[in-house]
């Protein structure tokens, strides 16, 4: 099981990958006489470090044959990679990642939903399905309801006693038996039996202890029915972070996956403001992930046109003072500055960009109007001249014509994509997260010159980086600290791990400090890998870390035998690089201060050793 | 008492250290003695998220258009005789919701003050915005980095405690972030590597990393875990009378308690409370039933214990409380309000003036309304939290924490004892 690979990988690698990259960086790099450069093997592990989540064991080998420049190409056009049949399997169960959004709020009701369908104010879904799923999750909508207003009293009290609690459920007496005193297998093939609304009547009856128990057993079909049940919401948001955890360590598109993190994270929303509940699904796999190697005009149109962004940012809201809606009298709505503020600071030029709080209040002038059509009942992007200022506007020096209607915005989004500072932040954010916390003016200005001179194109942006003697620099191998996202899937990654479900791992990810699509701030999370070290997340980096190799982690399983072999092979099995001799010390002197741990266990605790070291945290 | 204590820690841990008997945190706890082992002023801030309704909890029974306001769900005018469902009078005007009675006792020995019609001058409705803002303690600045309570940590005096900051909760909180070290942790007793034999690996390799930051932040968190095992040594009991409620909040105030008491130089701890946001069923069929009181009961109870656990140690402590914003002051249809401006601020300690309502009431009639909805505000709530900082914690300036706070010690509200 053990791979020789250094000797051999050294040899395949320099015969190999000394292709694209290395051409380019001699081409376009005047300084690089002066800068050390990446061994051929560093390169191979470097790329993988960089524009994929880590290496699986096997990938060094492979990229080393196929050759490095052919390994980017391909990344590079991932529509061109066969996808791997095993996440393909993984994501078939996570059927709301393919939903649209409106049909997704049928069949899984937010509780905005249930409340206006209890309420009269919505209609109940046509689909049989559907309706029946609705109906019910309706009538526990309304007894929560009822239970908050009359506080305990509208609580039957409920006796304690298993036994007595199971002799009032509606079953029959055999059952009743096998709920009491079936094998594990009964019990959960009793559940996958039961129709829909009684499964959840009999869950609901018993007491809690047993409750965890029954679901522990279910099959995963049943455990999913009664989320569905329960909380049809939370399912939603679950699909989406497995979906998203699922990708990151088994798509064979490694790049297209970094990128949506990067890109998603860039025009960030947050899940739990009001409808981004349940508009992220379609945001990442609509809006963002079509893009993230295409023009950024094209990227930057559908983030300001998505429901998400719009939400998130408040500017469906968003009134002209001078609006005919606001004309016409009552109730009179504001302008709100939100998205326009964003959109200079965050999206396009920079906080430092050249932009006035004058030009944020023309901005949002501009963008009033672009609104959603019934937010919270799943609506797309409209332009609502009602909401309209329709006066002339002067953004960024640049006057916008009075009655332009939506095409003020346009116009908008014109401006900021051809201007100079936008073309320098979105490089400079480029190799913030690819090539160093500090990128040198000199790499993000030729980034930027490509920028400019191709429209925006990111792929073109990508390749002038990667074809810099900066990327290459061998200071900036595993020079950057790994965010907690990186950390755990580099992690799965290089212990081949099967997982099975990753809602632990979703878990993990809060305890670590970077609970996925919860960043509130419109900042999105950190690309310096520095803001990401504390204690609390290093303290559970080392706990996830032993607890993956041991296999303490609940639906994820690791082949022991890949551990079998001495304590500097797997050492180097899962870093790819000799381990520090501090480390390697470090490691011994625990292992025979510890005389009584069993044989077998050693490999598996070396191996969560290494991958908390302080070696596997960086990238 | 304290220094008496810390000699005694000194003595002893440095003759097993001798004997070579000594455990790992008893000798990291006497080589830290330095910047230990002494009784600290200590701030706990405490963040109630999702905006709480300060006018259902610090109720104004004075002014009848509170009443008008709110036909559905405002708490009763206080009555004696229905004690568990209506308002408990504070000063003739002001009362809090029944569900609060754990802290009565604590206002009438005067060690309880509120600040009324208090919280940000932004008028955002967004609670992330409000809170991030509130947290940054820059109202209108998103560029802020940190948050206003490590800026408000005092310079450190030699090797600072590994545990001065500490929040409970998974992440590092807004609040806290920043340039000073700060631990977060869920709970002392899982803070720390679950497998003792890979934590004693991963010590020395870190230890001897090496890598400045991984390296750094490593020998923080094994000296902060090597504390913070040693504290829990002792299985903690809360002194008689303290009853924490079950929950996250109890067991955060109370693991805040313990380490005041171990004298381990905490200086700044930080909890958080979510769930306040009730646009729907905020009151029930009467005032102490209904998602407030359900809220309140928990949020009161705990305070309540840990003011009762401190004892006389609450003389080192200041408890503050906040929230992003308050609610509407007119109820919506659904018997819950709506995203509103100002609130009610809770300030509690043994150097706090309390038994006392501060600030200015704006009054509820519609044109006193804050645009034409929410309770006006009269009270920043950086005037509250730069009185604690500077008059507890000994800030000299305050502009050092609140940058864009044009406000100095003459917008203090006279809260606490010089």
């Amino acid at each position: 099981m053990m791979r020789k690979f250094p000797a051999i990988l050294a040899v395949t690698v320099l015969l190999a990958a000394t292709g694209w990259a290395a051409k380019k960086k001699i081409a376009t790099a005047p300084t690089a006489a002066t800068v050390a450069e990446m061994t051929p093997e560093q390169r191979v592990i470097h790329a993988l470090d960089r524009l994929a989540f880590g290496a699986r064991p096997g990938d060094v080998d492979a990229v080393g044959k196929s050759g490095l420049d052919a390994w980017i190409e391909s990344q590079l056009h991932p529509e061109s990679i066969p996808q791997n049949p095993a996440l393909e399997a993984k994501l078939a169960p996570l059927e709301t990642l393919r939903m649209s959004t409106a049909d997704m709020l049928k069949r899984y009701p937010s509780q905005q939903m249930l409340k206006g369908m209890v309420d009269g104010r919505i209609p109940l879904p046509e689909d049989p399905q559907a309706r029946a799923a609705a109906k019910f999750a309706m009538a526990r909508f309304a007894k929560s309801q009822k239970a908050n207003i009359l506080g305990d009293e509208a609580k039957p009290s409920a006796p304690k006693d298993e036994k007595a609690l199971i002799a009032k459920l509606p079953l029959t007496d055999a059952q009743k038996q096998t709920l009491r005193t079936g094998s594990k297998d009964e019990r959960a093939a009793l559940l996958s039996s039961l129709p829909a609304d009684q499964l959840m009547d009999v869950i609901d009856a018993l007491p809690d202890a047993m409750k965890g128990r029954l679901a522990g057993q279910a099959s995963p079909e049943v455990r999913r029915k009664l989320q569905i049940l329960r909380s049809p919401q939370q399912v939603v948001n679950q699909d989406l972070i497995e979906g998203k955890l699922y990708r990151a360590v088994y798509s064979n598109r490694q790049l297209e996956e970094v990128l949506t993190d990067f890109w998603f994270n860039h025009f960030n929303i947050f899940l739990d403001k009001g409808a981004d509940r349940f508009q992220a699904t379609a945001y990442e796999r609509d809006v963002i992930r079509p893009h993230v190697l295409g023009k950024f005009k094209d990227l930057l149109l559908a983030t300001a046109q998505s429901p998400a962004m719009l939400f998130y940012l408040d500017n469906w809201q968003s009134m002209g003072v001078e609006s005919p809606a606001n004309k016409r009298g009552g109730k009179k709505q504001g302008l709100n500055e939100n998205y326009g503020r964003e959109l200079m600071e965050l999206h396009t030029l920079g906080v430092d960009g050249g932009y006035t709080q004058a030009d944020v209040t023309e901005v949002a002038r501009c963008f009033t109007g672009w609104t959603i059509v019934q937010p919270q009942r799943g609506g797309g992007f409209e332009f609502a001249a009602r909401m309209h200022d329709p006066g002339e506007k002067h953004v960024l020096g640049v006057t916008i014509p009075a009655g332009g209607g939506k095409e003020d915005a346009m116009k908008v989004l014109d401006i900021l994509v051809q201007h100079p500072s936008t073309a320098h932040f979105i490089s400079k954010k480029l190799a913030t997260r690819f090539v160093s916390d500090n990128p040198s003016e000199v790499l993000v200005a030729k980034m930027a010159k490509t920028f400019t001179a191709t429209d925006g194109d990111i792929r073109e942006v990508l390749k002038t980086m990667l074809g810099s003697g900066e990327f290459w620099a061998a200071d900036n191998f595993r020079s950057k600290v790994k965010s907690p996202l990186e950390m755990v899937v580099s992690a799965l990654r290089a212990v081949d791990a099967d997982m099975d479900s990753a809602q632990q791992i979703a878990g993990l990810m809060n305890t670590l400090g970077e609970p996925l699509y919860r960043k509130p701030e419109p900042t999105g999370y950190s690309n310096t890998g520095a803001d990401w070290m504390n204690s609390a997340s290093l303290v559970a980096r080392m706990n996830f870390a032993s607890g993956l190799a041991q296999g303490r982690l609940n639906g994820i399983k690791v082949d022991p035998a890949r551990f079998n072999g001495a304590a500097d092979q797997i050492e180097r099995s899962i870093l790819l690089t000799e381990p520090t001799e501090d480390a390697k010390r470090a490691i011994q002197a625990g292992f025979d201060a510890q005389k009584q741990m069993r044989p077998d266990r050693v490999g598996a605790a070396i191996a969560g050793l290494t991958l908390g070291s302080p070696d596997f945290q960086r990238r | 008492m304290a220094l008496s204590r810390r000699i005694f820690l000194r003595g002893s841990a440095i003759s097993m250290i001798g004997s070579g008997t000594a455990p790992l945190w008893l000798e990291r706890a006497a080589c830290a003695a330095e910047s230990t082992g002494k009784r600290k002023k200590v701030l706990v801030a405490i963040f109630q998220r999702g905006a709480a309704d300060g006018l259902n909890i610090v109720v104004p029974h004075g002014d009848p258009n509170y009443y008008a306001l709110r036909p559905a769900i405002a708490v009763p005018r206080p009555n004696a005789a229905k004690q568990a469902d209506t308002a408990i009078d504070l000063d003739g005007f002001f009362g809090l919701h029944p569900s609060l009675s754990p802290l009565k006792p604590i206002w009438d020995r005067n060690q309880l003050a509120i600040v009324h019609a208090a919280g940000s001058p932004d008028p955002t409705r967004s609670h992330f915005d409000a809170q991030d803002y509130m947290e940054s303690g820059t109202p209108g600045l998103k560029a802020t980095s940190d948050g206003w309570l490590n800026r408000a940590l005092p310079p450190a005096v030699g090797k600072p405690s590994p545990i001065r900051a500490v929040s409970l909760g998974p992440a590092t909180p807004r609040t806290l972030r920043g340039g000073n070290s700060v631990v977060a942790m869920d709970s002392i007793s899982t803070f720390g590597v679950r497998d003792e034999a890979a934590a004693l690996v991963l010590k020395s390799m870190y230890g001897g990393s090496k890598d400045q930051l991984l390296g750094n932040t490593g020998r923080e968190t094994f000296e902060a875990v090597a504390m913070l095992k040693g504290i829990q040594q002792t299985p903690y009991q809360p002194a008689a009378g303290a009853n924490y409620p079950g929950g996250r909040f109890g067991e955060s105030l109370k693991q805040i308690a313990q380490l005041i008491k171990a004298d381990a130089g905490l200086e700044v701890a930080f909890a958080d409370l979510g769930g306040w946001d009730h646009h729907v069923n905020e009151i029930g069929q009467k005032a102490s039933v209904g998602q407030l009181a359900n809220r309140l009961d928990e949020f009161g109870a705990s305070l309540g214990a840990f003011y009762q656990d401190m004892g006389d140690r609450m003389e080192d402590v200041v408890v503050v409380t906040m929230s992003e914003f308050g609610r509407t002051a007119r109820e919506n249809g659904n018997r819950g309000t709506d995203h509103g401006h100002a609130n009610a601020m809770f300030v509690m300690g043994g150097p706090v003036k309390g038994g006392k309502v501060y600030g200015d009431w704006p009054g509820l009639a519609p044109e006193q309304l804050y645009e034409k909805r929410d309770l006006a505000l009269t009270t920043d709530f950086r005037a509250v939290l730069g009185e604690a900082v500077h008059s507890h914690l000994g800030k000299k300036t305050i502009q050092s924490v609140f940058p864009n706070y044009k406000g100095g010690p003459e917008k203090f509200r006279g809260l606490l004892r010089a």
